[in-house]
C-alpha cells in the first residue's frame, strides 16, 4: 500500500469513538494488541491451574486435590482426579498454553502493538481484518473452554491428538469435546491467517521513509518471519484437522486403518505444521530478547545481519525437520537418518544467536532492570533447552528418551524458559508505551527471582526422571516398580510448581496495579532508539504526530563522539552511525 | 544425571549409553562455558558510575568461527549416531526366537509360534503381559496393535518402538542378563495408558527349555 492509500485507510477509522468502538471493536492496532494480551493472560491462568492439577496428581496420586471437593463427578471424585480427567488436564493445558497463550501474546499482542509503531506507520494495513482476527481468536478460545462442559468432557488425546486415538470416540470416550477441540483450532487458524497476512503486508509496504529491511529492529524481523511461518503452516494444520473431523463424524477413514487409512499420516501432517510451530513459539521471543539486551547493555546488537540471517535460516530449515518427532513411530529408519541430519543442522542457527547475545553483553554497560533480567534469563534458559535438543536429535539416544519426561523438560525450557520469560520481559519493557505508566521495579524483581528459582525447581528434575525412564502422560507413576527411585522428584517438582504459581500472583498484582496507579511514564523512559519511543506516551490513535524519517539502524548505542549513549533511529544527523 | 540411567541389559544398549555419555559431556562443557562466560560478562560489564559500553557491531571472523564450530560438532554427532542407529534399526541379525506382540487397550498380548516355529498355526500360544525369552539369543519382535498406537518400551533394553494398528513393525534385541523387568507402554493410548504394563522374563538356556517344555507339553 502506498503512503497515500495508507493515510486514506487510516482517515476512515480515525475518529473518537464510544466505549464499544474504543474498547471492544476497536480498529486501533494498539488496542487490539492489548485485547490479545488480556485474553491470553486470562487463558494463562486457566492453563496454569490445569497444570497444577496435573502436578498434584503426579506427586500425590489419587489423593484429593485440596479445595476441589466441590467439583462434580465424573470430573473429580471427592477431589480425586480419575485417569480420564487427568488425560483431559494435560491435553487442555498444552493446547491452551501453546495456542491461546504463547502464540496470541507473542504474535497477537506484541505483533499488533509493535509492528506499526516500530516501522513508523499509523496502523496495520487492514484494520478491520485485524479487529476480526481478535474476535475470531476469542471465539475460538470460548469454544475450547466450552468443551469442558459437554458430555464426555474435553479432549483427552494429547495436544498432538495422535490418530486413531483421537479419530474415533470409542478409544477415549470423548465425543463432542474432541470435535470442539478440532473446530476451535480450525477457527483459531482463520484468525492467525488474517493476522499473518496483515503483518506481512504491513511490514513490506508501510515502513517509514528510510526504514530499509536491514534497519528493522530484530523483533520486527522475528515477527515478519513468524507471520510467514504461520501463513504457510496453519492451512496445512487446518486441512489435517478437517480430515480428522471427517474421520470422526462423516465416515471417512484417512487415519483409521480398519478401513484402509493410515495413522502415521496424521503424524506427518501434524508435525509438518508442528515443527514450524515451535519456531513460531520462540522466534518472537528471540526478537524481544534482542531488543532488550541491546538497550540495557547500551550497546549495538552484536552481528545484526547474522541474527537476521539465522532467523531466515530457521525459517527454511524448520520445514525439513518434522520427522524428528517420529523417530520411534515406525517411519522408515532411513528417514530417521535424514531427519537427524537436518535437526542437527537447525541447532546451528540457534547456537549462532546465542553467541551473538553473549557478544552483545560483552563490553556493555549492563543495567539490571526488570525487562533486562527477564531477557537474560531467556538466554540462559534457552541454552539449556537447546542443549537438551541435541540428545533427542541423536536418534539412538532418542530411542530411550522419546516419550519420557526428558521431552517435557526440553519443551518447558524452550517455551517457558524461553518464550514466557521473553513475554514477561517484553511486557515490562513496553508497558510504559502500552499503558502510559511504569511497572513497579521492586515487584517486578520479586516476581522475576521467584519465577526463575521455582521454574528451575519445577522443570530441571524432569530431565533427571526422563533419563530414569519416567514416561510422559502417565496418570500414576506409583504403578511402576522401576520408577520408585524417582518418585521423590515428583514431589519436589510439584512443590516447585506451587511456588511458581504463587509468584505469578505478584505479576498479576504488579500488572493491574501499575496500569492504574503506576508512576507516569515519559516518552522514552529506557532511552531507546527504536521508533515506538518517538511516539507520545501512550500513543494516540494514529501513533505519530509526524511520520518519522529513519536515518540509521535500530541499535546505535554508545556511539563515540555522541553526547548521550543513545542515538535514535529518527534523529537527523551525520557521521559514522548514519551509515548503519 | 548419568547415574539415573537405568541398568542396561542389551547388546546394543552400551552403544546408546556411550553416545548418551558423549553428548552429556559435550553439552556439559558447552553449558559450563556459555553460562560461565555469561555470568562473567554480567559481572564485569555491569553498569557503574564512569563505566561506558564499547561501540561494536560485531566481528565477522567470530561469526564464521561460531558457525563452523557447532556445525562440526553436530555433523560428527550425526555420523556417530548413524552407526548405532543402523546397528539397531537397519538390519536384524540372524534370529533365534520370534515373538509376536499385539498391543491393545490396555495390555500386551504375546503370541509365541510354538514348536513349529510358524505363526497362525494350532500350536500358537498367547500369553498376556508376559514376554519369555532366552538370554544371549537374538529375539525378533513382530509388533502390531489391535486398536490405537501404543509404544513398547523396555528401559533396561534401551528398546522403544511404537506399535501401529494396520502395520507390522519388526524390532530385535539380545538380552545379556537373566531376570524380570517391566514393559510399560510409552505412548498415550487412552484412560488405561498408565498401568499398561507387561513383564520381560529373561531365562537362562536351561530355564527357557524347561519353560518351553512345560508350556507345550500337552
Ligand atoms: C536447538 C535446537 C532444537 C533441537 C535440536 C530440538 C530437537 C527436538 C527433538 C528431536 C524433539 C522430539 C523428541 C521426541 O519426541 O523424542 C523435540 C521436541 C520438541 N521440541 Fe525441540 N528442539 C530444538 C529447539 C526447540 C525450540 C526452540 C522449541 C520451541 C520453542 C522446541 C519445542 C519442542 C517441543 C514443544 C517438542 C515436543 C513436542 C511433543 O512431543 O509434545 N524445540 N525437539
Ligand atoms: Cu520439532
Ligand atoms: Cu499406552
Amino acid at each position: 500500500m502506498s503512503e497515500a492509500a495508507a493515510a486514506h485507510a487510516h482517515d476512515e477509522h480515525h475518529h473518537e469513538g464510544g466505549f464499544v468502538s474504543t474498547y471492544l471493536f476497536s480498529l486501533d492496532h494498539k488496542m487490539i494488541g492489548k485485547q490479545f494480551l488480556l485474553l491470553s493472560l486470562f487463558m494463562m491462568i486457566i492453563g496454569g491451574l490445569l497444570a497444577l492439577m496435573v502436578r498434584w496428581q503426579l506427586a500425590y496420586p489419587e489423593q484429593p486435590v485440596p479445595g476441589l471437593a466441590w467439583v462434580p463427578e465424573p470430573y473429580l471424585y471427592d477431589g480425586i482426579i480419575p485417569p480420564e480427567t487427568y488425560n483431559m488436564l494435560f491435553t487442555m493445558h498444552a493446547t491452551i498454553m501453546i495456542f491461546f497463550v504463547v502464540i496470541p501474546i507473542l504474535v497477537g499482542a506484541f505483533g499488533n502493538f509493535l509492528i506499526p509503531l516500530m516501522i513508523g506507520t499509523k496502523d496495520m494495513a487492514f484494520p478491520i481484518l485485524n479487529m476480526l482476527s481478535f474476535w475470531i481468536a476469542a471465539f475460538a478460545g470460548g469454544l475450547l473452554i466450552s468443551s469442558f462442559f459437554v458430555e464426555g468432557g474435553a479432549a483427552a488425546g494429547g495436544w498432538t491428538a495422535y490418530a486413531p486415538l483421537s479419530a474415533a470416540e470409542v478409544y477415549t470416550g470423548v465425543g463432542l469435546g474432541q470435535d470442539l477441540w478440532i473446530i476451535s483450532l480450525v477457527v483459531l487458524g482463520i484468525s492467525s491467517m488474517m493476522g499473518s497476512i496483515n503483518y506481512i503486508t504491513t511490514i513490506i509496504n508501510m515502513r517509514a521513509p528510510g526504514m530499509t529491511m536491514f534497519r528493522l529492529p530484530l523483533v520486527v524481523w522475528s515477527l515478519f518471519i513468524t507471520a510467514i511461518l504461520l501463513l504457510l503452516a496453519l492451512p496445512e494444520l487446518t486441512a489435517a484437522m478437517a480430515m480428522l473431523l471427517f474421520d470422526r463424524r462423516f465416515g471417512t477413514a484417512f487415519f483409521l486403518p480398519e478401513h484402509g487409512g493410515e495413522p502415521i499420516l496424521w503424524q506427518h501432517l501434524f508435525w509438518f505444521f508442528g515443527h514450524p510451530e515451535v519456531y513460531i513459539l520462540i522466534l518472537p521471543g528471540m526478537g524481544i530478547a534482542s531488543e532488550i539486551l541491546s538497550v540495557f547493555s547500551r550497546k549495538p546488537i552484536f552481528g545484526y545481519r547474522a541474527m537476521a540471517m539465522a532467523m531466515i535460516a530457521i525459517a527454511f530449515l524448520g520445514w525439513v525437520v518434522w520427522g524428528h518427532h517420529m523417530f520411534q513411530s515406525g517411519m522408515n529408519p532411513t528417514m530417521g537418518m535424514a531427519f537427524m541430519t537436518t535437526t542437527m543442522v537447525i541447532a546451528v542457527p540457534s547456537a549462532i544467536k546465542t553467541f551473538n547475545w553473549l557478544g552483545t553483553l560483552w563490553g556493555g554497560n549492563i543495567h539490571f532492570t526488570t525487562p533486562m533480567l527477564h531477557a537474560l534469563a531467556f538466554v540462559s534458559m534457552f541454552v539449556i533447552g537447546g542443549l537438551s535438543g541435541i540428545y533427542m536429535a541423536a536418534t539412538p539416544v532418542d530411542i530411550f528418551i522419546h516419550d519420557t519426561y526428558f521431552i517435557v523438560g526440553h519443551i518447558h525450557y524452550v517455551v517457558f524458559g524461553g518464550s514466557i520469560f521473553a513475554i514477561f520481559g517484553g511486557i515490562a519493557y513496553w508497558f510504559p508505551k502500552m499503558y502510559g505508566r511504569m511497572m513497579n521495579e521492586t515487584l517486578g524483581k520479586i516476581h522475576f527471582f521467584g519465577t526463575l528459582l521455582f521454574f528451575n525447581i519445577t522443570f530441571f528434575p524432569m530431565h533427571i526422571i526422563g533419563i530414569g525412564g519416567h514416561m510422559r502422560r502417565i496418570y500414576n507413576p506409583e504403578q511402576y516398580e522401576f520408577l520408585e527411585p524417582l518418585l521423590h522428584w515428583n514431589e519436589i517438582m510439584t512443590i516447585g510448581s506451587i511456588g511458581l504459581g504463587i509468584f505469578q500472583i505478584v505479576f498479576a498484582v504488579n500488572f493491574f496495579w501499575s496500569m492504574f496507579a503506576g508512576e507516569k511514564a515519559t516518552q522514552n523512559p529506557w532511552h531507546a532508539n527504536t521508533l515506538e519511543w518517538e511516539a507520545p506516551t501512550p500513543p494516540p490513535h494514529g501513533n505519530f504526530l509526524v511520520t518519522p524519517t529513519v536515518y540509521r539502524g535500530p541499535y546505535e548505542y554508545s556511539v563515540p563522539g555522541e553526547k548521550e549513549d543513545w542515538l535514535p533511529q529518527a534523529r537527523p544527523g551525520s557521521g559514522v552511525a548514519a551509515a548503519h | 544425571m548419568l547415574p539415573w540411567l537405568p541398568e542396561n541389559i542389551s547388546t546394543y544398549g552400551g552403544d546408546i549409553d556411550w553416545l548418551f555419555r558423549l553428548i552429556f559431556w559435550i553439552t556439559t562443557i558447552v553449558f559450563v562455558g556459555v553460562q560461565g562466560t555469561f555470568l562473567y560478562f554480567l559481572f564485569k560489564y555491569r553498569a557503574r558510575p564512569g563505566h561506558k559500553a564499547i561501540y561494536s557491531h560485531g566481528n565477522n571472523t567470530l561469526e564464521i568461527a561460531w558457525t563452523i564450530a557447532p556445525s562440526v560438532v553436530c555433523v560428527v554427532l550425526a555420523l556417530l549416531s548413524r552407526a548405532t542407529w543402523d546397528e539397531i534399526k537397519a538390519e536384524i541379525p540372524p534370529v533365534d526366537v520370534t515373538v509376536r506382540v499385539y498391543a491393545k487397550q490396555f495390555n500386551w498380548d504375546f503370541i509365541y509360534p510354538g514348536p513349529d516355529g510358524a505363526f497362525d498355526t494350532d500350536d500358537d500360544l498367547t500369553i498376556e503381559n508376559e514376554l519369555n525369552v532366552p538370554v544371549h539369543k537374538v529375539v525378533k519382535l513382530e509388533m502390531l496393535s489391535r486398536d490405537v498406537i501404543h509404544s513398547f518400551f523396555v528401559p533396561v533394553l534401551r528398546f522403544k518402538q511404537d506399535t501401529m494398528p494396520g502395520r507390522q513393525i519388526d524390532g530385535w534385541f539380545e538380552a545379556t542378563k537373566t531376570g524380570e523387568w517391566e514393559i510399560p507402554c510409552a505412548e498415550l493410548c487412552g484412560f488405561g495408558h498408565s498401568g499398561m504394563l507387561g513383564y520381560l522374563k529373561v531365562h537362562s538356556d536351561q530355564d527357557y527349555a524347561a519353560w518351553v517344555a512345560k508350556r507345550w507339553s500337552k
